[in-house]
């Protein structure tokens, strides 16, 4: 088993004509992905590398049966893409395009609001289930199926984690990157309720970085609720506050949101965190043996 | 994204927000000038520069006659204003804020900013006007007041009420505040504001409400559908390292250290610096080169980072994943000869044609130290600027 997505999964790409979205449907289908189409408005009826290519999500769902959706739709109609998804009523949006306006993603938490739809994202890598299915721009053979579940805000990062792990010989349920967003679709907390109820995951590995309070939410529930062993490495403590480190998210403002600060409280919440981001599958092998 | 604050309260004099007539001026000439055209006096000199705590630092000043007004903006202009947070360089001042004094009766605070734990625009208050809000936050929280926004209705009239109530403010007063915060979240909407401070929003003796002072923090993904503020950028107040990042789409923020760090991905970056901090370097560069770096990009990062005299050695980290290693190793050999390369270089490669990578490396005839693994690469670049030093 796995969280989010397995071999199942029917996934469709919301801008498959645009020269990125392609691409990563080329290599999520090489990975044995179902990726079953495509959505481009205006060019509906036509199919692009054997992917047929819908005007909107409702007819690509009705025709290809699609459970989720990844979007690589430029920033400025990334929202209503978004949107457009919810209200088709797929099970799983996870929206890769990065540079979303802030206030368009608080009308699109609005608009998600009693719906049934997951979102993953924006600004992300997407999630994957090793060995299964694969959904975003991750490289997927560094990836092996296994009982390790991680979630990060960061894309490399979380790539740097999975490596660790694989050299170890440990392998990944599903890994998740929510994205580096300040206004998201699933925080590190969602992801961990969803490890905890998975059967198949046994540890759990979370990346974040400074700016919010998402990692230390997660640390609470850990504390509370979690029975696995969670690992954490937290990036950004050399970040001076006030800058914008890359992400739109990562920011720490009012003397908020620092790395050392997170560090402590997940600390205090029994979770072993890595020193070093050469160290994170060391910090979990502390606390979990396989 | 910034601006100043006579920018900023001219945006809000658009959206109907009472702010005290002024104008800016780029000469003391001007700035007499404009003191007589706005009428009466007093008038208050203030320097304009992206920084905060300029009265403390001799940036504002109290003007009886346009004279005065012309002799204080004679001595603001061309001087180099130092404030806690400009750092010990200070930041020359180019233009001032020539406007009306007013008769003070109270001082209060009000700001608005995306909330992440909600999602939502979120008003704040205090009657702690004219404090660092940060510190009231610490020390006082229960003088600090909190409407969310619901997307759909906005602001209402009851949340502004409440405002007014928490703040104290009876009679007449409660209608200009409700009328001022509508105004304020009306602007924050119109442009896409990421943060919209008014610190102090003075009620006068006359009973009225003004924002004394703006400060606006604007989404910068947001900037594209707003041209007339990105009008506004002062290029002058930024790092220009980073404005020419900015012009290749590279994530670039400049620090203190000496060992300059080109990455990819953010993530990564900040966890680069982070170990190299951890094993006793100092980092002089967050750089994320992005997920599609060119040998153009890898190029302009190195002359990017190479441009800051601190550097004393430089660390590449790259995960390969949809970017192939062998193209970043063609990248940074070719960017290691056009820049004459002449401080140490260690590259750590991983990912996708991790091999072929390597081999470029090697066979470049370039003094490029190999590193396996992020803490390997640390410790060899730390060593190699500390020995340097020596």
């Amino acid at each position: 088993m796995s969280i989010l997505i397995d071999k199942n999964t029917k996934v469709i790409t919301q801008g498959i004509t645009g020269a990125t979205g392609l691409f990563h449907a080329q290599g999520a289908r090489e990975y044995g992905t179902q990726m079953v189409g495509g959505v481009t408005p205006g060019k509906g009826g036509t199919s692009i590398d054997g992917f047929p290519v819908f005007d909107t999500v409702k007819e690509a769902i009705e025709k290809t049966g699609a459970t989720a959706s990844v979007i690589y739709v430029p920033p400025p109609f990334a929202a209503d893409s978004i949107m457009e998804a919810v209200d088709a009523g797929i099970e799983l949006v996870c929206c890769i395009t990065e540079g979303i306006p802030v206030l368009d993603m608080v009308k699109v938490k609005h608009f998600m609001k009693g719906k049934k739809t997951r979102l993953v994202g924006p600004n992300c890598p997407g999630v994957i289930t090793p060995g299964e299915c694969k959904i975003g721009i991750m490289p997927g053979y560094i990836h092996k199926p296994g009982k390790i579940g991680v979630v990060s805000r960061s894309g490399t990062l979380t790539y740097e984690a999975v490596w660790q792990l694989t050299s170890l010989g440990l392998g990944q349920s599903t890994c998740v990157g929510i994205g580096g967003d300040p206004v998201n679709g699933t925080n590190h907390l969602d992801v961990l309720r969803l490890f905890q109820a998975d059967p198949d995951t046994e540890a759990v590995i979370m990346i974040g970085e400074i700016g919010g309070t998402s990692e230390e939410e997660a640390a609470r529930f850990v504390k509370d609720y979690m029975t696995k062993p969670v690992a954490a490495y937290i990036a950004g403590v050399t970040a001076p506050p006030g800058k914008r480190m890359g992400h739109a998210g990562a920011i720490i403002s009012g003397g908020k949101g620092t790395a050392t600060e997170k560090v402590a409280i997940l600390r205090e919440c029994g979770i072993s965190v890595a020193d070093s981001p050469a160290e994170m599958a060391q910090a979990l092998m502390k606390v979990y043996k396989p | 994204m910034n601006i100043h604050e006579y920018q900023a309260k001219a945006i809000l004099r658009k959206f109907g927000v009472p702010v005290p007539d002024g104008h800016v001026a780029y000469n003391s000439a001007g700035a007499r000038e404009w003191a007589k055209r706005l009428g009466d006096g007093p008038w208050v000199v203030k320097a304009q520069i992206h920084a905060g705590g300029r009265g403390k630092g001799g940036g504002v000043k109290l003007a009886r006659t346009p004279d005065e007004v012309r002799n204080i903006s004679r001595e603001m202009l061309g001087m180099i204003l130092r404030t806690h947070q400009t750092g010990a360089e200070g930041k020359l001042v180019t233009r001032v804020l020539v406007e009306k004094g007013c008769n003070i009766a109270n001082e209060l605070y009000v700001s608005l900013l995306v909330d992440r734990a909600t999602s939502k625009v979120t008003v704040m208050a205090s009657t702690e006007g004219g404090m660092d809000i940060e510190e009231v936050a610490a020390k006082t929280p229960e003088k600090i007041f909190i409407e969310t926004v619901d997307p759909l209705v906005g602001l209402t009239a009851f949340q502004c009420r409440n405002i007014a109530s928490s703040l104290g403010l009876t009679g007449k007063l409660v209608s200009k505040a409700s009328s001022l915060l509508q105004g304020l979240y009306t602007t924050f909407v119109a442009c896409d504001c990421s943060l919209l401070e008014i610190n102090p929003l003075v009620v006068t003796a006359e009973d009225n409400l003004l924002a004394l002072d703006a400060k606006f923090g604007f989404d910068d993904n947001a900037i594209f559908r707003h041209p007339k503020i990105a009008d506004m950028r002062d290029y002058d107040e930024e790092d220009p390292k980073e404005i020419e990042a900015s012009q290749f789409d590279l994530s670039y923020i400049s620090l203190s250290g000496n060992i300059g760090c080109l990455v990819n991905g953010a993530g990564l970056a900040m966890a680069t610096m982070d170990i190299i901090k951890h094993y006793g370097g100092d980092p002089a560069n967050f750089l994320d080169v992005g997920g599609g770096a060119t040998i153009e990009r890898v190029t302009e990062a190195f002359k990017i980072i190479l441009s800051d005299k601190n550097v004393k050695g430089i660390l590449v980290n790259i995960f390969g994943g949809i970017m192939k290693c062998d193209i970043i190793a063609t990248g940074v050999v070719a960017a290691a000869r056009q820049v004459s390369l002449s401080v140490p270089l260690v590259v750590r490669l991983e990912g996708t044609n991790v091999e072929q990578g390597k081999q470029i490396l090697a066979e470049s005839g370039l003094d490029i130290v190999a590193a396996d693994g992020m803490a390997d690469a640390a410790q060899k670049i730390v060593a190699a600027v500390g020995s340097d030093a020596k």
